[in-house]
């Protein structure tokens, strides 16, 4: 059984939808193999990327899917019990009849957008402030409570779930959105480009306009000759047409990165914030832009400040610069 | 060990200190603030950032650990680069408030930026509008010079107070003290010397001593005993060297009329304690008998700990005591009205100046200055420590014995009450005078000691939290505690200069227990001085009473 599933994941090579790509079969494998007495699972339903919302759609659909892929988790892993930390906001989405006799605890957090990296909601989850830590040693070595802890996204396990089922062939689910087309959350193949998506959809826009993809926040910006490429990371899509104000798209990125972050590091506090500020007075100082980019890219401790240039220097060169 | 190379030199490393500390020892200067060598690596300034070869990106060197045959570069241009900017996105946020800051002309940022030339007012400060805290008068917590490193917050927590706290306002996290009803401010001031930007300081009381002086009060001033090993720190004398003569001659100077010794007081308390502890030991009655010379420690037990109320001596202070003396027999002796002196004790705390706002307390000592504050005076009024002539102490209150001197350090009170408790019992001079088991910066150190027929469980506690934990675990597995709320007690007080660490403390208490060495009388009962009051003032039960007993009360949240 729990070689089984594994090697079902590893053939279904399935990576982690939350965002990292991460193959979910080793973190199984790297949990697995550690002789700790106890090990702890947690499905990350944090969700708190800007205007991302395919985790809420699948809890609001796909509930008793989600908790189908914890159990098989529950029964590979011996000595486990699993948390949900669950977005506040998604509270009422969950029917918490189905997890009624399971070793399923419902954690709910509103941390904002750093909380739902997976070692500040283990941090949470212990009653710490949920700030990340630092790697190695990793989660699935030494996470909750100092035990091994296995962290899937709850898309993932809406896949373990189907892929143990024989119900898998390569689907995930996309979130589009944008002021000028309907958008909504979509399950389609893995790996299409961005044209293909929004085309099969019915969200490719006739005027003029680029795209954000990965992330709502950090997520890069792509204009039409890039079209072709693939999505990755969330499988986020914004549609922006050029009709639309860059700069209040950037001031809405900076605010929610400035709410969003754990304001640990010097230049991802207050770097962010001077970055609003110049988006604010509409005049772009290159300059200083680049040096605030260079110290958030060098000098974040996490991910979330290393990738905070990504959406401004996409959309500046590309958008607005025109390069 | 491993064989690492920074900076192109090749080094043996403890794979167990981070990279910073490991050049750090090998003379390779990284800059640094948000890392304090007490705490746990914050790895948030980004100042302190390396280049590891053959890994993408910079890591902190305050919490990056070597490893076999590690390469670091600490010094190429995109490092310095971004030092520079993380310093200035650093006075982006911080008030400048340098004229009252306790790192005084020792801060590391504002010397960084010297050094790097950079433009400190860049930008507009985001938290010039942060508001000013007082708890009580006694701490000051400016937040507008916060710069979110959070070692403040550690700290209080490894007090086991938690009274600061994290709070998310307006997009940011920023400092705070609790409004939960359960969490108190002791005012033990390790915030303050723990805060690397001066937003946490006690409240000096200096331009009000100024004024007596001026107002030809007879303003007399008393040292604690851990003032003499550290005061040289702000002159920029090696740590631990002893300075006396010449800082009494410096007090002299500001138009202080008498200075005489803390350490005096200590003597009586020893005495009185040492007396309460062998009656309480006889009657077996509230046990075991906590110090409470620690005003922190007095906080906590009557905040967080009331049923322990009935286990602190209630002897006073060596302090409040010497105040007592110095308004009362001393007036007398000199011809003054007590209305007329102005007492200054110069503290290496801060919980003294909450001390004397106590009502069973009050009038005993005017003022608290800390060792910082005195010398903000001596900076003020062109005095430096290093070239003036020394000054002996006034005589009728200004010999100590070693034991007095020793209460600066963790260990010293349990230890000078030891000698005295042997004294008493044995009836004898004592065959063995160093109790060792006392000593060092281990914070929580036990011995039982054998005097004739009675043994005494003796455990000395630096820490509350380390206190809380004896408390709540081992309780009656003691006789007596000498409880300090600073690591290694009073030479790692809250009133010190600024910066502290492990290795500072050890050499200040050092210098304590030099001069306990090289002192003659060692044993408070011994000390001619102390023998004279006890002869000519403390002589019934009423007035000792009076003089050196004190009450303790529950208390309500104040902050």
């Amino acid at each position: 059984m729990k070689t089984d599933i594994i090697q079902k994941l590893k053939e279904a090579n399935l990576k982690g939808r939350g965002g990292a790509g991460f193959p979910t079969y080793l973190k199984w494998e790297s949990v697995l193999k550690n002789n700790s007495s106890k090990k702890y699972i947690i499905c990350n339903a944090a969700e708190g990327e800007l205007d991302l919302a395919k985790d809420k759609y699948i809890l609001e659909n796909y509930f008793d899917e989600v908790i189908s892929g914890i159990k098989i988790a529950l029964e590979t892993i011996d000595n486990s019990s699993a948390y949900i930390y669950l977005n506040k906001k998604y509270s009422s989405l969950v029917d918490k009849k189905i997890i009624e006799g399971l070793d399923i605890t419902i954690i709910e957090e509103d941390t904002g957008y750093i909380g739902g990296e997976e070692s500040s909601a283990i941090n949470f989850i212990e009653g710490k402030n949920p700030e990340p830590r630092k790697r190695p040693p990793f989660v699935s070595e030494k996470g909750l409570f100092d035990m091994p802890t296995l962290v899937n996204n709850v898309e993932t396990f809406y896949y373990i779930s189907k892929i143990n089922k024989g119900e898998y062939s390569n689907e995930r689910f996309y979130m589009i959105v944008g002021e000028k087309i309907k958008g909504g959350v979509y399950e389609l193949k893995d790996e299409m480009s961005i044209r293909e998506i929004l085309k099969l959809t019915n969200n490719y826009l006739e005027i003029p306009f680029y795209v954000q993809v990965g992330g709502g926040a950090v997520g890069e910006i792509m204009i039409e000759k890039e079209f072709d490429n693939l999505v990755s990371g969330e499988g986020f899509i914004r549609v922006i047409s050029y009709e639309e104000d860059p700069y209040l798209l950037m001031e809405k990125w900076a605010e929610f990165l400035i709410n969003g972050n754990c304001d640990k590091c010097t230049a991802c506090r207050e770097g962010t914030y001077r970055i609003l500020e110049m988006i604010k007075t509409r005049k772009l100082d290159l300059k200083v832009l680049e040096e605030m980019f260079l110290t958030l890219e060098k000098t974040s401790f996490c991910a979330l400040g290393k990738s905070i240039p990504t959406p401004f220097r996409s959309l500046i060169n590309k958008v607005i610069l025109n390069d | 060990m491993i064989n690492i190379t920074i900076d192109g030199k090749k080094i043996i490393a403890d794979e167990k200190k981070s990279i910073l500390e490991t050049a750090r020892e090998n003379d390779i200067k990284i800059p640094s603030l948000c890392f304090h060598s007490d705490n746990s690596p914050k790895e948030g300034c980004g100042l302190c950032v390396v280049e590891i070869e053959g890994r993408k990106g910079l890591f902190t060197s305050c919490g990056t650990y070597p490893e076999e045959g590690m390469v670091i570069k600490t010094k190429t241009p995109e490092i310095l680069k971004v030092r520079k900017t993380n310093l200035e996105l650093m006075f982006s946020q911080h008030a400048e408030k340098c004229n009252d800051c306790v790192w005084s002309n020792r801060c590391r940022m504002l010397n960084l930026a010297k050094a790097w030339g950079l433009h400190i007012n860049r930008w507009e400060d985001r938290k010039k509008n942060y508001p000013q805290y007082d708890f009580n008068k006694v701490i000051t917590f400016d937040s507008s010079k916060c710069i979110n490193c959070s070692n403040c917050i550690e700290t209080c927590h490894k007090q086991g107070i938690d009274f600061l706290e994290v709070k998310k306002e307006g997009g940011f996290h920023i400092v705070v003290p609790s409004s939960e009803k359960n969490k108190d401010c002791v005012y033990c001031g390790q915030c303050v010397t723990h805060c690397p930007s001066g937003s946490f300081s006690g409240v000096d009381p200096s331009l009000k001593i100024e004024e007596a002086i001026k107002n030809n009060k007879y303003v007399v001033f008393q040292f604690a005993p851990a003032i003499r090993t550290s005061i040289g720190e702000e002159f920029g004398l090696e740590y631990g060297s002893v300075v006396i003569e010449k800082m009494i001659a410096g007090i002299k100077k500001l138009g202080a009329k008498k200075v005489f010794d803390v350490s005096v007081g200590a003597d009586i308390v020893t005495i009185e304690e040492a007396n309460e502890l062998i009656e309480r030991l006889t009657k077996k009655e509230k046990l075991p008998m906590f110090t409470s010379c620690c005003p922190a420690w007095v906080k906590f037990v009557e905040f967080y700990k009331p049923e322990l109320i009935p286990n602190l001596t209630e002897v006073r202070s060596p302090h409040i005591v010497l105040g007592q003396i110095i308004k009362t027999y001393f007036a007398e002796k000199e011809h003054i009205d007590p209305k007329d002196v102005v007492v200054v004790s110069v503290m290496p705390c801060i919980s003294k100046k909450y001390e004397i706002q106590r009502n069973e307390l009050k009038g005993s000592v005017d003022y608290v200055l800390t060792t910082h504050e005195l010398s903000r005076m001596f900076l003020k009024n062109d005095i430096d420590i290093k070239s003036i002539e020394g000054e002996k102490k006034d005589e009728l209150l200004g010999f100590a014995s070693g034991a007095g001197v020793i209460f600066g350090s963790s260990g010293g009170v349990a230890e000078s009450a030891t000698r005295t408790a042997c004294f008493k019992l044995l009836n004898k001079k004592l065959d063995k005078i160093d109790f060792k088991e006392f000593r060092g910066e281990e914070e929580i150190k036990e011995a039982v000691i054998e005097i004739g027929e009675i043994k005494i469980r003796i455990a000395v506690v630096n820490g509350l939290l380390n206190a809380r934990k004896i408390i709540e675990n081992h309780l009656h597995d003691f006789d007596y505690i000498e409880v300090m709320s600073c690591p290694h007690g009073c030479v790692g007080g809250g009133g010190q200069p600024v910066p502290t660490s492990k290795e500072i403390r050890r050499k200040r208490a050092a210098g304590l227990y030099e001069i306990d060495k090289d002192e003659k009388i060692r044993i408070a009962d011994e000390n001619p001085i102390v023998q004279n009051i006890y002869k000519e003032f403390l002589t019934d039960k009423n007035i000792i009473q009076k003089i050196c007993y004190t009450k303790f009360s529950k208390k309500e949240k104040e902050n």
